[in-house]
């Protein structure tokens, strides 16, 4: 897995590059938090290059959607695939996250 | 699960592993023409929390214990079988709704969950170490 951070205004956009699982999911976590201490507090995560994310990945995220809405912040994520978007219904974290389906439409949202 | 098995594999518990493995084992359920939902979602999510559960808490991610993978694959069914060297578990016990509200936000308990949404069959049982077997028909 890659990471690649690019910033619209002030929001901060993280492409992920790979599958996101036990073995590469503190890079995230510790790349999203390292922004969130560098004072972003819009985060949007782009899975358009992924093709699953296990449950400790899925952990990851609600911990840091947790983290940036406890700084006044949001976590929002886009371009999940049909097998990632099965993953949030069957653990019903689409009811947690705002999901949108294209980056603009995430960019839009914010 | 024995002689006849496609794939019989000792690995160091090392969470680095796992995505080599799932790779071998999808490639040869595409070679037995498994669906593609079958290919990209069941059998890689599912594997990959077998193995993470069996290298970092049935092996309590020791490198110097090891866990072994045997996969016997046919245009009927895949059988996937992770032993670890650890006392095992309660696979009733374990598994917990992280769909419920106050379960929602935390951090853990998803895996087990998966696993036996994505697989046909979850059991765990003894051998020489504790094993789970995972059972995935091809549709």
């Amino acid at each position: 897995m890659s990471l690649q951070v690019t910033k619209h205004g002030d929001i901060v956009i993280i492409d992920v590059d790979g599958q996101l699982i036990v073995g590469n999911r503190q890079e995230l976590k510790q790349r999203v938090l390292d922004e969130a201490e560098g004072g972003a507090r819009r985060i949007l995560i782009d899975f358009a290059k992924t093709a699953y994310i296990d449950s400790s990945g899925l952990g990851v995220l609600v911990s840091l959607a947790k983290r940036l809405r406890e700084l006044g912040g949001d976590l929002r994520l886009a371009n999940l695939n049909d097998d990632l978007q099965t993953l949030f219904e069957l653990t019903k974290l689409d009811s947690l996250f705002q999901i949108a389906d294209t980056r603009e439409r995430a960019l839009e949202s914010f | 699960m024995a002689s006849n098995a496609a794939l019989d594999i000792r690995i160091p518990s090392d969470v680095q592993q796992i995505e080599g493995i799932v790779a071998q084992v999808v490639h040869r359920c595409r070679e037995h023409r498994f669906n593609g939902r079958q290919l990209t979602l069941n059998v890689p999510v599912a594997l990959t929390e077998a193995l993470s559960n069996a290298i970092l808490r049935g092996n309590g991610d020791d490198m110097a214990k090891h866990v072994r993978v045997r996969a016997e694959v046919s245009e009927i069914r895949l059988v996937l079988e992770v032993e670890d060297e650890g006392n095992g578990f309660d696979l009733d016990a374990c598994t917990s709704d992280p769909t419920t509200p106050e379960n929602l936000e935390r951090e853990t308990g998803r895996g087990l969950f998966l696993m036996r949404s994505l697989m046909d069959q979850v059991e765990r049982f003894r051998g020489d170490g504790n094993i789970v077997r995972l059972t995935l028909i091809r549709r």
